[in-house]
């Protein structure tokens, strides 16, 4: 790695830092953490987060359930994920310590507040002894800082409560990280006097423990060093930072720009998908019309209304909510009508881990309905890529006049991460004129090519008919209980999905197109596999990657592609659906890789599984 | 809005109810009350003023759900409970639209309960009719939520432990700005009650009383036949005392809050004396929604009607004021909203 310029002196220059934030949920750690995204991300780093939070809003104070973190990496070098351990981590309390700690690097830095090891706190959690003075964490690089009370007597004369005043503690360890890593307090100072315009107190109070951090780094002697990140060389253009759920909304307001149809929106809220319908509802301007549901059911119910009304009908939810769509999906698959459903996966079954990721629901997307009920179903790889890949979802619906399952997950929803923002006139045309003459009119005639049939909405003369979840007869659309004519359009219902084939990119392969081992993944996974991938190969290892953005149908070439490797390792976070879709499609012996832990994989898991998988071909060619 | 629907109906020919039959063979059992109700809604149609593309008709699952099909209109029979749910979708996207759901008791009142209560709850406008024959009829003679209680069915040998709902309570809970109720066989009143709610501005829901003569034949005779409907049933006119019989000699008075029957000149009583019916009123709707036979006569007509905006025009007025406070929408702008940063030249 070249040197852009020298660092300053008393400071040292690393490719990449990855830290971590952790304290009680009511700790303030995801600002913490989205205000260091934010800074680190407007000087040029490339950043991943990984916001990880419990789903209780507030659980007991100082308790193992409660604690809430935050792990950003930012880099001087493209970077596809927020690094498997920290180098530091910032501890709020005794909790946060313990839960944690296994995930530090020997010899990372361990800032701790040491105020709130407390007997009381240090018993909560089961710590016999105190961990900051018994010796037990000597294989880190140990920082005690009393920020509790070096953070109220910052606050001193200002008329704040003692409990406000804590409550701006989480700045102080802000400060003190920017000190670390020589970051401007601009950015923060701006948003805190912009989030605290009618309560300049509490702004004051904010403003003060940022500050105080960062003086106290300054002054004290206990950093030996400061680090230096330089900004990464991301290609020409202008960016910003973005969520999955934030670049899903807007995804689809421009999809709703660049089809020239209002955009309609029902959802109920279930996270992690709530943030879309909240981001959407503010965007009123762009005519969007949002509806909060009564249920599940009334909000795909109401956004397939839309759809037949000539909108674009949209619902989000998550895992259980689909579970709840189900029967309705049906219907729109039935009366083949244009629609998105978005799935933020999150761990399941039942109300499973509402936080945490998951991509559990591939199968649900793909069966999940009574019948033979196919739909598309599309998957973004990075929190950047759901704007692209709700457009692509539209572009699909309105061609074929189907649902599409747009499945994101908790890790893309949440996470963040860089992104060039697009010229409006580079993004891809997708309008679909409705039909409106009357001459040869069927409401179940189809397209020779793409097998879509009319949509013709209410209010265009001559084109009054009804349709409905009972199956219709082949072109003339009324109903049918003709055998051989539900034969055919089941095929016909199966046949249209199957030829978007036809109409979606080449499965693309990083690294050589044919080797001992690709590692094939689809969804949030993509960062880890892929950054487990360039490792193996600057190792010299035959091992090549490629990501399904489209589940269903499969691209075209997907078993041209597998069958050029050796073995084909399928990493999921589920307990096999691609693989099972993979087998049974291609009977390829495809090997899984599956946790369900909650948490998106390390890139050190997917390596040494390669390596594994690798050794054992070795043993078996002897 | 009223005289700019006129003037479009003047351009337009003057259809009647055939414009209004589609081509589809009708499959009720012949003898069915949903005969009428289609006949009727088919003959109050051209009323409005609406251009017939404009019209749509969605369903959920029952008999009731074979309605759009007969309609020559845009129709969608959609999935059980759900028709509501759809229609207010539809009516958001499409505010032009002159949108009614079809339903029965079990559709709306069991499977969809919770669509038809936050529908009329938002006053969405739409036209929601409730086809109550008090029986599951589609399924074959399953106890519905209205049937009565201890009714004896093929899922309830020994009689339903189930108590019935009152349609019009729950309407009336949820604040719909139209509430009626009519039978199927009287085609004058169910004209007039189709109209009353064709017009109407924001949610009507009508319970339209029906029979099931194949599994539960005679499910409203006691009040609705010929021979004693004058006696049994109370037609309810705005501004007018409520008087039934088949002189209207009897009259229903409040007793305190107490409704009681009571005779014209028996006891000194008057006209004066007997309840007026004002459809403004909620305490007057809450004793209609509650009184029935055989304590009481049973009351058809409109119940409640008040005016209040609709759903799609407040979800309308919102997008208008926010493009006149800050102009519409700029994707470029928003895509570049928040803090950016820009990365200069080649890269490396």
């Amino acid at each position: 790695m070249t040197t852009v310029k020298e660092p300053p002196a008393g400071t040292r220059q690393l490719e990449r830092v990855t830290i971590r934030f952790a304290g009680d949920s009511g700790d303030g750690m995801q600002l913490t953490g989205s205000q260091f995204t934010r800074t680190a991300a407007v000087f040029g780093n490339d950043i991943s987060t990984y916001p990880d939070f419990p789903a209780e809003i507030r659980a007991p104070a100082g308790s193992l359930p409660g604690v809430s973190g935050f792990q950003l990496s930012f880099a001087s070098t493209r970077i596809h994920t927020p690094g498997d351990q920290p180098d530091v981590l910032v501890a709020m309390n005794p909790a946060a310590l313990k839960s944690n700690l296994g995930d530090l690097l020997p010899g990372g830095a361990l800032v701790v507040n040491e105020d709130a090891f407390t007997p009381v706190n240090l018993n909560k959690v089961g710590y016999a002894s105190n961990p900051l003075t018994d010796g037990s964490l000597s294989a880190y690089n140990l920082f005690t800082v009393p920020i509790s009370t070096l953070n109220a007597r910052a606050s001193e004369g200002l008329e704040l409560t003692n409990k406000q005043i804590d409550l701006t503690k989480n700045f102080f360890a802000l400060g003190l990280m920017f000190w670390l890593y020589d970051r401007s307090m601009e950015p923060t100072i701006r948003w805190i006097d912009e989030k605290f315009s009618k309560r300049p107190v509490i702004a004051e109070g904010n403003k003060r423990a940022l500050r105080a951090g960062y003086n106290f780094g300054e002054t004290t002697e206990i950093f030996h060093e400061r680090y230096v990140v330089p900004p990464a060389r991301l290609a020409p253009g202008r960016y910003r930072n973005i969520t999955g759920n934030e670049a899903t909304a807007l995804g689809f307001v421009a999809a709703s720009q660049l089809a020239e149809r209002t955009l309609f929106y029902g959802s109920y809220p279930i996270t992690p998908a709530s943030d879309i319908l909240h981001s959407l509802a503010a965007y009123k301007n762009f005519g969007v019309k949002t509806y909060q549901a009564e249920d599940e059911i009334a909000a795909i119910g109401a956004a397939i209304g839309a759809s037949y009304g000539g909108a674009l009908g949209i619902t989000g939810t998550s895992g259980p909510g689909l579970a709840l769509k189900s029967e309705a999906l049906g219907l729109a698959v039935m009366v083949e009508l244009p629609l998105v459903v978005i799935d933020v996966q999150r761990g399941g079954p039942s109300t499973g881990l509402p936080t945490k990721t998951e991509q559990g629901d591939l199968l649900q997307s793909m069966f999940g309905r009574n019948s033979d009920s196919p739909v598309a179903i599309i998957a973004p790889a990075t929190p950047a890529e759901c704007f692209d890949m709700a457009i692509e979802a539209w572009r699909i619906a309105l061609k074929y006049m189907t649902p599409v399952v747009f499945l994101s997950d908790a890790f893309l929803a949440n996470g963040a991460e860089p992104w060039a923002i697009p010229d409006p006139g580079d993004l891809p045309h997708i309008a679909v004129p409705n039909r409106t003459e009357k001459e040869g009119f069927y409401p179940y005639s189809r397209d020779p090519v793409t097998l879509a049939r009319p949509w013709a909405v209410p209010g265009t003369p001559g084109l009054e008919h009804r349709i409905g979840g009972l199956e219709k007869s082949d072109v003339i659309g009324n109903v049918s209980y003709d055998p051989d004519n539900h034969h055919r359009m089941t095929v016909l219902r199966q046949d249209k999905i199957a030829g978007i084939a036809r109409d979606i990119p080449p499965l693309d392969v990083f690294g050589a197109p044919e080797g001992d081992l690709l590692i094939l993944g689809w969804g949030s996974t993509y960062g880890a596999i892929r950054s487990a991938v360039e490792r193996l190969r600057e190792r010299g290892l035959a091992v090549s990657h490629a990501h399904l953005r489209h589940l269903n149908p499969l691209p075209a070439n997907t078993e041209t592609v597998l069958r050029s490797f050796g073995r084909v390792l399928v990493p999921e976070l589920n307990l096999g659906h691609l693989l099972m879709l993979i087998r049974a499609r291609y009977l390829i012996d495809a090997i899984g890789y599956n946790r369900v832990r909650g948490k998106p994989f390390r890139i050190a898991e997917i390596e040494v599984e390669a390596e594994r998988i690798l050794e054992a071909m070795k043993v078996a060619a002897r | 809005m009223t005289d700019e629907k006129n003037s479009v109906a003047a351009t337009l020919p003057v259809l009647t109810r055939k414009d209004f039959v589609s081509d589809q063979e009708v499959r009720w059992c012949p003898g069915c009350g949903d005969y009428s109700i289609l006949a009727q809604t088919q003959k109050v149609m051209p009323d409005f003023g609406y251009p017939r593309e404009n019209i749509v008709f969605i369903s959920g699952i029952g008999c009731s759900g074979r309605l759009p099909y007969y309609m020559n209109t845009y129709g969608f029979h959609s999935i059980h409970g759900r028709a509501p749910a759809i229609a207010t979708g539809l009516k958001a996207a499409r505010p032009d639209l002159m949108v009614w759901v079809i339903t029965g008791d079990g559709d709306a009142l069991s499977i969809g309960g919770n669509h038809l209560i936050h529908s009329l709850r938002r006053n969405v406008d739409l036209r929601i009719i409730m086809f109550n024959n008090r029986i599951y009829g589609l399924t074959k003679g399953q106890a519905s939520p209205t049937s009565e209680f201890g009714k004896i069915t093929k899922s309830s040998p020994y009689g339903t432990v189930d108590y019935p709902v009152s349609p019009l309570a729950i309407a009336l809970a949820a604040e719909a700005s139209f509430i009626a109720r009519t039978v199927d066989t009287h085609t004058e009143h169910i004209q007039q009650t189709l109209e009353g709610a064709g017009r109407h501005h924001g949610s009507a829901f009508v319970e339209v009383l029906q029979n099931c003569n194949i599994f539960n034949d005679g499910a409203h005779r006691e009040f609705t036949d010929r021979e004693v409907r004058d006696d049994r049933m109370l037609v309810l006119e705005h501004g007018k005392p409520m008087l039934f019989g088949k002189d209207r000699s009897k009259g229903i008075r409040l007793h305190g809050h107490q409704p009681e029957i009571v005779t014209i000149g028996e006891n000194g009583i008057t006209e004066a004396d007997i309840l007026v019916h004002d459809e403004t009123d909620p305490l007057i709707a809450f004793m209609l929604a509650h009184i029935y036979w055989p304590e009481f006569p049973v009351p058809v007509g409109v119940v409640r009607r008040i005016s209040r905006p609709t759903h799609d025009e407040l979800m309308t007025n919102q997008i208008e004021q926010a493009i006149a406070g800050r102009g519409k929408g700029d994707l470029a702008r928003l895509l570049a909203s928040g803090e950016t940063w820009t990365v200069e030249g080649d890269e490396a």
